[in-house]
Parts: structure tokens; sequence; C-alpha cells
């Protein structure tokens, strides 16, 4: 295990992320009917999903990165796979290619499933014969038989997850972003996905970033954890560091929300014992 | 602008394989399948034949031909505008996962309406071979005239594509903007001889300042009357697109990473 991480120290870093700042702002979507009505300039809200991030990402590593819903992960990864650009900060790839996976991959719905390979494909920075080189093996992956040559919109979700997947895993990008993906498909294809999961993690060269809350998944795969909570970095290490406290952290949380409902009910309770009281005593 | 130029080097490949693909998808499910890019347009120009060549008694000359150019460049202009206030919406599913200019949806769509326009202009010429129209050396300046509409169409359709992330109702204006705008372009009727007669000072506006007549007009004159083409009014409009265009670049590459935070 030591000589692991020595060995990872050595290697490069592939993903170089420098006090990256995300805001939701600026551009609000508005009705010529509600901008009419509300004269008064409606206030712009700001919303900081990712506040002043930096770490590093070595070749080859796989970082899992842990958190409750809303602390900016998933903005974090679209980031880093170039979805959204930046407010300030940087993401440095050291020009590698980079794809992210998530749930209902984007897909052209009225084009087939073999042009959407390519046409996705091409979208990762690939040429149209590299696809057309690995265009067998996604389509085996998939296992969506017939369906391939037919619309992406006559899919069920299942089928639509299952070809994003196999594109994603199939397309040797350098760098593969999972959004909480770990689970597609049926029981086998979920087990035949966990096992090619295990192989590109073996793979030395091909850096992983996976995002979920299954923490117990995450400690399986990952070299890293990240714990993340309202946009900055909690704390970064091993597995066997991170994941116990977040777990405490989380169970705390969870107490502090249980006592304060117990609280509520308490008030309540009372309330109404004295309003039972008051019934009562203006009834004798 | 520089980065527009290398993307559109970077990107040009996707977008004639997304074009293509999605010109195949249009007419895969249909039993006439391709044959329909030709019938389109010619139905098309048999409705406007049939309702302003008879039963408005339309004089104008070589009244066939002269409905054919004012649909084809107009539904290509009409086209693409219209939809490039949705485009951002549409893709929506790409643009949440990979990083695309934005710019690069816009060129794609206008391959496929420009594809459909091609088809239109073969037949255009067929036509005019049948009608033994006499070419002169004027109809080379179809070329300038087209490369003005293509800017100009780009300069619009991108601007649009911006506004209609940001203002929801937007392409319920359009629509009504662009069907007055209709209208006043002169694709079934002649500014000049209609207009011209009661109201000489409106048509020479509309001539001049609504790019698409004067577009429509040029393009008659050159290719069924030869006449020459309005070259100042080809030289402004020209400019005034490569104006739009720049805006609308520039733009787009600044919000381009609030719009999914938008749709």
């Amino acid at each position: 295990m030591k000589e692991e991480n020595l060995l990872q120290d050595k290697n490069p870093n592939a993903i170089e992320v420098r006090n990256l700042t995300i805001t939701y702002k600026g551009l609000k979507a508005y009705s010529i009917k509600k901008s009419l009505f509300k004269l008064k300039k409606t206030e712009m809200q700001e919303y900081t999903a990712v506040n002043d991030v930096s770490f590093d990402v070595k070749k080859g590593e796989i970082l899992g990165i842990l958190g409750k819903n809303g602390c900016g992960k998933s903005t974090m990864l679209r980031a880093i796979g170039g979805v959204f650009k930046p407010n300030s900060g940087t993401i440095d790839l050291k020009g590698n290619t980079v794809s992210l996976l998530a749930i209902g991959v984007g897909f052209q719905k009225q084009v087939t499933g073999r042009e959407n390979i390519l046409l996705s494909g091409m979208l990762l920075g690939f040429s149209e014969e590299e696809i057309r080189a690995k265009m067998h093996d996604i389509i085996a992956f998939s296992e969506l038989g017939a369906f391939i040559d037919k619309p992406v919109k006559t899919y069920s979700s299942g089928m639509h997850s299952k070809l994003a997947f196999s594109i994603a895993v199939n397309l040797e990008t350098d760098i593969l972003l999972i959004d909480e993906v770990l689970a597609v498909g049926d029981q086998r294809f979920k087990q035949k996905s966990q096992r090619k999961m295990k192989e590109i993690i073996s793979q030395k060269d091909r850096t992983v970033v996976i995002v979920s809350h299954n923490i117990k998944s995450l400690r399986n795969l990952c070299d890293r954890v990240m714990w993340m909570h309202d946009g900055e970095i909690v704390k970064i290490g091993a597995p066997s560091e991170v994941c116990p406290e977040y777990r405490q952290f989380m169970r705390k949380r969870r107490q502090a929300i249980t006592d304060e409902l117990m609280e509520e009910l308490h008030q309540e309770m009372k309330e109404r014992e004295a309003r039972l009281q008051a019934a009562k005593a203006q009834q004798s | 602008m520089r980065q527009f130029f290398s993307d559109i080097r970077k990107y040009h490949n996707y977008e004639i394989r997304a074009a293509k693909s999605q010109l195949k998808a249009e007419v895969a499910g249909s039993y006439l399948n391709w044959i329909w890019w030709i019938l389109t347009p010619l139905f098309e120009m048999v409705i406007y034949y049939i309702v302003f060549g008879y039963i408005f008694k339309s004089k104008e000359p070589n009244f066939i031909a002269f409905i054919f150019v004012g649909l084809t460049l107009w539904g290509f202009f009409n086209k693409t505008a219209r939809h490039s206030v949705n485009l951002i919406k549409k893709n929506r599913p790409i643009i949440a996962k990979v990083y695309v200019p934005k710019h690069v949806l816009l060129i794609t769509d206008m391959m496929i309406s420009g594809f459909k326009m091609m088809i239109s202009i073969v037949l255009l010429f067929i036509m005019l071979f049948i009608v033994r129209v006499e070419f002169t050396w004027y109809a080379l300046a179809a070329i300038p005239i087209m490369l003005v509409l293509l800017l100009f169409t780009f300069g619009v359709s991108i601007n649009l594509m911006h506004y209609g992330v940001i203002v929801e109702d937007l392409s319920n204006m359009t629509d009504l903007f662009l069907r007055l705008w209709f209208f006043l372009s002169g694709i079934f009727y002649s500014l000049e001889t209609r207009l011209g007669e009661s109201h000489p000072e409106i048509a020479a506006f509309l001539t001049n300042w609504n790019p698409m007549a004067m577009l429509l007009h040029d393009m008659r004159n050159v290719l069924l009357y030869g006449e020459g083409p309005n070259w100042f009014g080809l030289l402004i409009w020209g400019v005034v697109s490569v104006i739009l265009a720049v805006v609308g670049i520039k733009t787009i590459y600044k919000y381009e990473n609030e719009y999914v935070k938008l749709i």
C-alpha cells in the first residue's frame, strides 16, 4: 500500500484545480409579462456553489467526492468536464481528454444510437476513425442489439443509460468523470458495469473522479476521498480516514435534525394540552 | 474572435456529421424518404402559384420563378431564425454534458436548412431552363447575394439564440414578427409594382431598408430579368451582418457558461 502511494506521488498531475469559484447569478430568465408587471428590477440572486477550492488529482488516481445534496460536488464535476466555465480560478487538465458520465447522457433524440455514438465521440474530441474502431465494442457492451439503429427517442431510460455508460467506458478518454451512476440498468448489467469500472480503475493511466452518496462504494473504489460541504473542501485524504469522519458527521446531523423535530413535537403536545385544559376549564 | 475561428476549424467535422445524421433522421421513417426534400418546395410553390397566380391574378413576369426565388430565400432565413430561438433549450441534454461552443449548434442548423435550400436552388435553375430565361453575366451576382443572405441569417440568428435563453416569450414574439416581415418582403408580390404605384416612398423604403426585400429583389433582377443588383445596398447590409455576427459571437462566448444554469 505504501509503495503504491509512493508511486502515485511520482505521477504527474492530471487535474489541477486552483481557487475555483462558481456562482449561479447574473442572467436570470425572465418573461415580458413578468417584467412588465414587476417594474422594480428583479434582484440578482447570487449563490456560490463552489467557493475557492484548490486540489490536484494525479494521473491514474481515483478520487471520490462525498457530500450532501447541494454541496457543490456535481457543479464542480461539470466544471472539470468543461460544461461550466469557472467564475474565477482555473482548472488545468494538462491537455487530457475528459468525458462526463451521468444519468441521461446527451443524445440527439431523433438520431439513431449508432450515429449518436459517433456524435458524442466527436464532441469528446475523437476522430471518426477512432470511434469507428471502437464502435463494435461499444455496441456489444451496451447490449442494445437491433435497437442501435433505431432513434434514441424510442429507447427506455435503462437503454439510454446503458448506451451512455458504454460510450464513456469504451471510448478511452484520459479522465473519466462519473456522477452517481455506479448502478445502471438491471442487476446483471449492474454487475457487468461494476466489473468494467474495476477494470478501468486497474488501468494505471486513466484518471477517474466519482461523485456519490454511497460511502461504501467510494471506500472500495477510491485512492483518495474528498469531502465537500457548502462549496468548500472539509477534508481530503485516504478513504479509511475521511469516510468514517463523514459518516459520523452525517449521523450527528441526522441526530440534530431528529432532536429538532422531537423538540417541535414536544412543543406542539404542550400547546395542545394547554388548549384542552382551557376548553375543560370553560366547560366546567 | 480568435477562439471563434479555431473552434470553427475544430468542430467542422462534427457539424457536418451532425447535420448529415439529422437530415437522415428527418426522412428515415417516411416512405418517400429523401424525395420529400424535392417534393416539399415544389408543392409549396404550387400552392402559392395557385393562390396568387390564379385567384389573385398576379401579373409579375415569370411569376412561377418569381415566387420560387422568394420562397427559397425567405424559407432559409425564416427557418434558421425561428429555430435559433429555441436552439440552446432544445440541445440541453448535449450542452449539459460536454462543452460545445454554442455557435456550433447554429451552424449545424444552418447546414441543414442550407442543404434544403440548395435543392430548391437546383430546382429553380431547372425551372429557369424550362421557361427559357436568358441568363446574363449578372447571374453571377447571385453568389455575393447568397453570401450576404448567409451572413445576415447568421448575424440575426446568433443574437436570437442568446436572447432566446434569457427571454422566455421570445419565440412567440419572433413568430409574429417574422410573419409581419414575410408580408413586408414581397415574397409573392413585387413591392415595386404593387406598392410602388400608390406609395412609391414606402416601396423604396422597404426595398432599401428591409434586407430580405432587397436580397429578393436583387436575386430576381440578376436571375430573371437580367439586371444588376444594388451593389451599394449589398455592401451596407453585408457590413451590418458582419457587425451583428461579431456582437453575437462575443455575447455567446461571454455567457456560454450561464446557459446551462438557466435552462
